[in-house]
């Protein structure tokens, strides 16, 4: 299964570059994955007149724990645990579990699975295109999932070498958000 | 049976009155409800939160519980299985026989985790969100109040979670359905595993499904049952196995068990004796004379019960088999006592009835203990064995020996009544041993420590393990059951759910001051009228609400101009009716409500408001009671506070303190009769003597078995002194040197071995009730009769007995 994913991918990624291909990019990201960084988030949304921002801390721990603590405007924490989100806003908890909830699933299931270095976890709920190159990437992953793609239209992921330093999503319904992350030091 | 009739020339009227009765009691029987259900075993209640709790534990939203796990195959497969089921099961209908079969639903409600559950009333929340919504105040409609909800909104939107409410915004701006989904989900709940609920180490898949049916209706639940095993057959792939439990289970397989046990408790007693009397009488005839009043005792014990208590419990029908061991020894008294040439039983009647009639009499007081214990259940029991064994005793004493046939006579026991004769001379040698046993019995119970069991549950029927499997399932749903609740009265269902209101203002109070966890109250569910209408009337006028909404979206980047839905949908709001609980009909809030909000049969309304305790902590049910108490909730207008383990517990309690003063209050009646018929203390010492060390023995076998003694067990050991009085009785006549002593030997030991031969068969009993009494008293009156052998005189007796 791994295997052909893999192949297919390097059929579709691979032509034009055969000595850059996913596969190496999460090989190099999986080596060294991050820790801590800071986010600064824009999103634009149709209904408001100007985007949204915000700002806080992603934490990754390997294998699955990705934590979203938001600090502006309102303090708030996401933590998505192999296949559960919980979210904690005003001293309230709401948890949610992924497969129930596609369009939640397909926007945390990008940052993560690249965080971790995980193709194939990756390729299993989008179709993942690379280019550029080692010292400056970019993937555009669309999301496979029919429920998903009615909400994600795509997802951009911009990194140099094995850091990750934006994520852009587009949705389906024109809106987007934008998100520049910055390592920090360990 | 009517009293005493005229001996001699009132034979023809003894039977007539006796053919009265019997056609009577068959008139009766054929008119009798027979029932199944445990709930006659709960205590009528005294207070009003006994009564409550009664109510809760016969009928209440608990009981319509049916808690089922997918144990087996992998995790995907019971995920699919669950939802598979889920479909099946709201699907489900009751089969009638009668009109309009298949249109009403099993289940009010089935709950996989699929889903927060509310989504097809998605629509009827929208169109009420401001009736519905504890947010919607005056305030929060005016310029800084709709500033500050719609800037969270904005807040909300930068969020991950802002894609679930993105597409509302427009129409909602202020999260007004937010706050009523909050509002409407449970705390806590189970966790989630490919999209369904599962126990907390995943290994089960989890369902919950509500019957439409009370508790109470078996067959109804019996049919939820088999919908349930339907749809699991129709929807399992591979290894998957099914578990069910809750209290419908409970009560459907201990309808089957006690329906089980008393068919096959019955047909092996009276097997048993049939045996043992054909095998000493050798005569048919004799032995279906003998039959006779065991026959009527029981006709007439169930027909007393029918009309006593309306109805006749399986169980009471099991304690039947208590009647033939005690109600055959009557009539073996009598063939077997009787002269040979004793046509018709004048002579017996004269020599051994006093003696009978004072132990049916011993015997009547042991079973009032059960009558008057204030367990419905038991009382039937009581009203059961006391008129089976009066109408019994009767037909023996003025219909048994007028049939009996001149030419049939028993088989000579007189050589068996030899060998007893040199036994009972063995036996009287080792007095000793009686003595010896009540002080190791004594020293047993003395050293023994816990001895009662006072729990309710030790009478259930249903297995330690069915209902560890249930209550783990339960802390796997954390459905752990609302032990404390508070409940609200009103003269309506609106006034109970404005009385829950004014209680859970109390209490979110003590929920802030994390005194407790939270609650959950129908009131959160559907509001009462008055707060729906004080909630509308909060909202402004459309262009009022328009200027304002200029004012606070200053800067904001959500402007004003794009909420011309918001406030269209406001101003429909205020000319809407409330939401009534008639227009819920059908929907989850429905069944959310269900058994929380209901009418007693004086037409008060109830609303049960479920405490959650704190994490970590208990609940202080003093301090709720208290705040409720300074705020003037209680006790007008009508709240109690009710936690129903200790409630149950105490009113148990308070049973089995009753229960030992009327057993102490049947041992004096025991004795006061024994004096009453001997007229001399030394006699009814040495009467009382072998008893009570079989009690002692008895009540030390079963602590050294380790079996707790419960309420039945106490009334089975009183029977014992009944019983066995019997035989002590006839041993101080052969001590007397009035009897032959050959005969009532051979009479005392055949009349013992059918007593404890019944009861024995009892004590294999699968319900706890029949196992204890069958236990008791099988094992004491053996005891009772060799006790009283081994203290009887045998030198008087062989002198002046064998002829």
């Amino acid at each position: 299964m791994r295997r052909l994913a893999l192949a297919v991918l390097l059929l579709a990624a691979g032509s034009a570059q055969a000595e850059w291909s996913a596969a190496e990019l999460f090989a190099m990201i999986a080596k060294d994955r991050p820790g801590r960084a800071t986010f600064h988030e824009r999103k634009f949304i149709a209904l408001l007149d100007r985007p949204v921002e915000s700002t806080g801390e992603l934490t990754f721990t390997p294998p699955d724990r990705l934590e979203k603590r938001t600090i502006t405007p309102r303090p708030e924490r996401v933590t998505v645990d192999a296949e559960r989100v919980t979210l904690e806003r005003a001293g309230k908890r709401h948890s949610l579990g992924l497969r129930e909830n596609p369009g939640v699933a397909v926007l945390v299931e990008s940052i993560r699975a690249t965080l971790a270095g995980d193709l194939e976890a990756l390729t299993r709920a989008y179709s993942v295109a690379l280019d550029g190159t080692p010292a400056r990437w970019r993937l555009t992953l669309r999301p496979l999932d029919p429920a998903a793609s009615q909400l994600v239209e795509r997802i951009h992921i911009g990194g140099e070498k094995a850091r990750v330093r934006t994520v852009e999503i587009l949705l389906a319904d024109g809106d987007r958000s934008v998100m520049s992350v910055t390592p920090v030091a360990p | 049976m009517s009293a005493d009739g005229p001996p001699q020339p009132g034979r023809r009227l003894a039977l007539g009155v006796w053919l009265a009765a019997l056609a009577f009691c068959l008139y009766q029987l054929a008119h009798t409800r027979f029932v199944a259900d445990l709930s006659m075993f709960l205590p009528d209640a005294p207070t009003e939160e006994q009564r409550l709790l009664v109510d809760q534990l016969r009928d209440g939203a608990l009981t319509r519980m049916v808690l089922i796990g997918i144990d087996g195959a992998d995790a995907p497969t019971r995920a699919r299985i669950s939802a598979a089921m889920k479909q099946r099961l709201e699907q489900a209908t009751e089969r009638k026989s009668g009109t309009d079969p298949g249109r009403t639903p099993v289940f009010v409600s089935v709950a996989n985790g699929q889903s927060g559950g509310f989504e097809k009333e998605r629509e009827l929340l929208l169109a009420h969100r401001y009736a519905l919504s504890p947010n919607v105040t005056p305030a929060r409609f005016s310029v800084e109040g709709l500033r500050a909800a719609v800037d969270e909104t904005v807040d909300l939107l930068a969020s991950p979670a802002g894609a679930l409410v993105k597409g509302l915004v427009a129409r909602d701006p202020t999260g007004e359905m937010l706050a009523v989904i909050e509002r409407l989900r449970p705390g806590g709940g189970p966790r989630t595993v490919n999209g369904v609920w599962a126990s907390p180490d995943g290994s089960r898949a989890l369902l919950v499904a509500r019957t439409r049916a009370a508790g109470s209706d078996i067959d109804a639940q019996a049919q939820a049952l088999a919908a349930v095993e339907a749809a699991f057959k129709a929807s399992a792939q591979g290894a998957a196995a099914l578990v069910v439990t809750g209290p419908a289970v409970f009560s459907v397989r201990s309808r089957a068990l006690i329906k089980h046990d008393v068919e096959r408790l019955a047909l092996a007693s009276l097997g048993l004796v049939v045996a043992i009397l054909l095998s000493v009488y050798r005569s048919p005839v004799l032995l279906g004379l003998g039959l006779v009043p065991v026959a009527c005792g029981a006709l007439a014990g169930v027909a007393a019960v029918s009309l006593g208590f309306g109805a006749v419990h399986g169980i009471t029908l099991g304690f039947g088999t208590t009647l033939i061991g005690e109600a055959i020894d009557y009539s073996i008294y009598l063939f077997v006592q009787s002269e040979q040439r004793d046509v018709g039983g004048a002579g017996w009647v004269a020599g051994f009835w006093p003696t009978i009639r004072l132990g049916v009499l011993t015997s009547i007081a042991g079973f009032s203990a059960l009558l008057f214990s204030g367990l419905p259940g038991l009382a039937q029991l009581g009203l059961y064995s006391i008129t089976g064994l009066v109408a019994a005793a009767l037909v023996t004493r003025f219909v048994l020996p007028s049939m009996l046939p001149r030419n049939v006579a028993i088989r000579d026991l007189s050589a068996l009544g030899e060998s007893l004769s040199k036994a009972l001379g063995v036996l009287a040698r080792a007095r000793w041993v009686v003595a010896a046993a009540a002080v190791a019995a004594v020293a047993v119970l003395a050293t023994h420590g816990r001895i009662w069991d006072r729990d309710l549950a030790s009478l259930n029927p249903i297995s330690a393990k069915d209902r560890q499997d249930d209550a783990r399932m339960r802390a796997d749903l954390a459905t752990a059951d609302a032990r404390i609740m508070v409940a609200a009265r009103g003269a309506s269902a609106d006034a109970a759910l404005a009385s829950a209101e004014r209680v859970g203002a109390r209490l979110d109070t003590l929920v802030a001051a994390g005194t407790l966890g939270g609650y959950d109250s129908p009131a959160k569910v559907l509001p009462s009228l008055d707060t729906q209408r004080a909630r509308l009337a909060s909202l402004p006028p459309a262009a009022e609400l328009r200027a304002r909404l200029d004012k606070a979206l200053v800067g904001s980047p959500l402007s004003a101009s794009r909420l011309g839905a918001f406030v269209e949908d406001v101003e429909r709001a205020r000319a809407q009716a409330p939401l009534t609980r008639e227009a819920l009909d059908g929907t989850a809030m429905a069944a959310a409500l269900e058994g929380l909000l209901f009418a007693d049969s004086a037409g008060r309304w109830t609303a049960l408001v479920g405490l959650r305790a704190a994490k970590g902590a208990g609940i202080d049910v003093s301090a709720v009671r208290q705040a409720l108490v300074e705020h003037g909730l209680i006790p007008p207008p009508d709240a109690l506070v009710i936690d129903l383990k200790a409630e149950a517990d105490r009113l148990y309690a308070g049973y089995f303190e009753r229960a030992l003063l009327m057993s102490a209050v049947g041992l004096a009646v025991i004795v006061a009769l024994l004096f009453g018929a001997l007229r001399d203390a030394g006699r009814v010492a040495r009467v009382m003597l072998p008893l009570a060390a079989a009690v002692l023995v008895v009540a030390a076998v079963h602590a050294l078995a380790g079996t707790l003694l419960n309420l039945l067990h106490l009334v089975g050991l009183l029977l014992v002194v009944a019983i066995g009085s019997n035989y002590a009785l006839f041993f101080d006549r052969i001590g007397q040197g009035g009897t032959p002593a050959a005969r009532t030997l051979a009479s005392l030991t055949l009349a013992n071995i059918t007593t404890v031969a019944s009861f024995g068969v009892l004590a294999l009993s699968d319900i706890p009730v029949l196992r204890a009494m069958g236990s008791t008293v099988s094992l004491g009156a053996f005891a009772a009769l060799v006790f009283s052998a081994m203290l009887s005189r045998p030198g008087v007796t062989i002198g002046a007995g064998t002829r």
